[in-house]
């Protein structure tokens, strides 16, 4: 991820209480990783120690028992995605699901063609995937988005040619919520014979996703964006109309019909099915409740500051995601001001590499606006009063920080900030 | 990142916060960094001409928790300071002040950078309101 995450809990951990009662600090860092739901929790317990058995054991009932859950797991996983069972491989998470995905999908295919197509805001998991096969022979596209953080179909259709064997375009970006129209991109990719992969991970749970309806062929999951366990994810993988193919990356003792090799993680299997099964019952409604909250944030800031700008579109977003920038005030001081709440920043000053978020730049975002940049991931645990204390908190951190910025002095005796002539004497 | 208490305390209750008249004849002022690059620094010290002392000095920066807390100090550390002890001051101190990690020390550079802008400023308006033979004499 290139949103940093600053971790402000790590000077304030003995948790503590605000006035109104609820628990400091806040988690609203959703899109970097979930709390546990403890249904799941419960779901995989048995896994460590009663039901401690090798799924690939198929001569006793500890073997069984741990290969029922992997079953079931699988079943709920395709359910919720409108695919089948079979269909459904695990893996260690949605890197190595992207890595499986774009890797397998390049090498199966390699005598047809050694054509991708991927988008410039894309995972780091898919970007550096498609960078490591450039290297070996491939060629490349990545597309570029629009001001609203969408890819132009119209560039996509240009862009497939009689070499390109796979399209690989993500369901729901990580950092700024928008969701890429991949109905779209699926007919198309269907009709021009190519094969489409999706990196699905913030979208699945969140928003319905349906292999069939959006002619996927190809999509990540993972389970701890999902109030799952870390390290469990899976990948799907089309058996018919058109049947897909990939190599594996790890060989050894055929597991997952030789796609996947390594003994199955049983425990995180089963967290990650219930994951899933919870999503299915609870995701419309909870979209709703998410929605809510995000607006209800999005009002509290934006009614009571000027000059903060909403990065993406609104319109197609994920109902959690909020991407702020707020103008002449650095995203890692504020983070610093509302250290009882986590969050994360575009700003280069949150990273090692000093560079701003490449998602807020290929948006057009100035990099100084995209220095200023904050992300609110809102999750299943965020109450309305944690909302209504984050709004709080960042209006006034932003006032306070804005009266020590000399660019916000500058803007409002009206000097324009772009005409200056900037001695930039460090990064 | 984690902090040390000299920043955090500097964050929170930064020094000297706030703007001089530019155009005043004792006034130096020092703007560094670009937004661009996530800081900007405005320092302004008052000098007296007499006797070349700093006495008063105002800061606003736009950076990171560790470019403002740089900025804070170095106001602190310059009042009081004749010019040319105000230019002896290093960004290496700020650093072993606030106990920066290797990633903030460009921060401490700017307020280095900072100070000696504003002294900078100052003496060329010095230079300018001097009549010709005095400036001569020295
Ligand atoms: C869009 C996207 N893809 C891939 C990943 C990587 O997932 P994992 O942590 O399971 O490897 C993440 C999580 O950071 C993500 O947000
Ligand atoms: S201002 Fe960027 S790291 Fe300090």
């Amino acid at each position: 991820m290139s949103t940093k995450t600053a971790t402000p809990a790590s000077q304030t951990f003995g948790q503590h209480h605000a006035p109104n009662g609820i628990k400091l600090p806040i988690y609203m860092d959703n899109h970097a990783t979930t709390p546990m739901d403890p249904r799941v929790l419960e779901e995989m317990l048995p896994y460590f120690m009663e039901k401690f058995g090798n799924p690939a054991s198929r001569n006793h009932p500890f073997g069984w028992a741990a290969e029922e859950a992997v079953e079931i797991s699988r079943e709920r996983i395709a359910k919720l995605i409108g695919a089948t069972p079979k269909e459904i491989i695990f893996t260690s998470g949605a890197t190595e699901s992207d890595n499986l995905a774009i890797k397998g999908v390049a090498a199966m295919y390699r005598e047809k063609g050694n054509h991708i197509i991927t988008a410039v805001t894309e995972h780091k998991a898919v970007l550096d995937t498609c960078k490591h096969l450039e290297k070996y022979g491939f060629r490349v596209t990545y597309l570029p988005v629009q001001k609203n953080g969408l890819v132009d179909l119209d560039d996509l259709k240009r862009a497939i040619d009689d070499k390109t064997i796979l399209v690989t375009i993500m369901a729901a970006n990580n950092e700024i919520g928008v969701l890429q129209p991949i109905a779209e991109i699926g007919k198309l990719c269907r009709e021009r014979g190519v094969i489409f992969h999706t990196d699905a991970v913030q979208a699945i749970g969140k928003v319905p996703v349906d292999v069939n309806k959006m002619n996927i062929d190809v999509a990540s999951i993972t389970a701890h964006k999902l109030y799952g366990p870390k390290g469990a994810g899976a990948l799907y993988v089309r058996r018919k109309n058109p049947r897909v193919q990939i190599v594996p990356l790890i060989d050894g003792g055929g597991h997952e019909r030789g796609m996947r090799s390594g003994t199955l993680n049983v425990p995180g299997i089963a967290g990650l099915g219930k994951a899933c099964a919870i999503a299915q019952e609870e995701m419309a409604q909870e979209s709703c409740k998410m929605a809510g909250l995000r607006n209800r944030l999005k009002d509290s800031i934006m009614s009571r500051l000027d000059e903060v700008y909403i990065n993406g579109t609104m319109e197609h977003r994920l109902p959690g995601n909020l991407n702020i920038s707020f103008a002449y005030v650095e995203g890692e001081s504020l983070l610093m001001g509302i250290n009882d709440i986590a969050v994360s920043s575009g700003s280069a000053c949150t990273s090692a590499t000093l560079e701003p978020s490449y998602v807020l730049k290929a948006l057009g975002t100035g990099d100084d606006l995209a220095h200023s940049s904050i992300r609110f991931g809102i999750g299943r645990f965020n109450t309305e009063a944690e909302v209504d204390y984050v709004g709080d908190r960042v209006v006034e951190t932003v006032l306070r920080l804005r009266e020590l910025s000399p660019l916000y002095e500058m803007a409002k005796e009206g000097v324009d900030l772009k005409s200056v002539k900037w001695a930039a004497e460090a990064h | 990142m984690s902090y040390s208490d000299k920043v955090i305390d500097h964050y929170n209750n930064p020094r000297n916060v706030g703007s001089m008249d530019k155009k005043d004849s004792d006034v130096g002022t020092g703007l560094v960094g670009a937004p661009e690059c996530g800081d900007v620094m405005k320092l302004q010290i008052k000098v007296n001409p007499q006797t070349n002392v700093i006495e008063d000095a105002k800061f606003k920066t736009f950076g990171c928790g560790s470019a403002i807390a740089s900025s804070s100090l170095a106001t602190e550390w310059v009042k009081g300071k004749t010019i040319d002890e105000a230019l002896a001051i290093k960004n290496t101190e700020i650093v072993k002040e606030l106990a920066l990690p290797p990633v903030k020390i460009h921060c401490s550079v700017l307020a280095e950078d900072a100070i000696r802008a504003a002294i900078g400023d100052w003496k060329k308006k010095q230079e300018s309101a001097k009549p010709l033979e005095v400036q001569a004499a020295q």
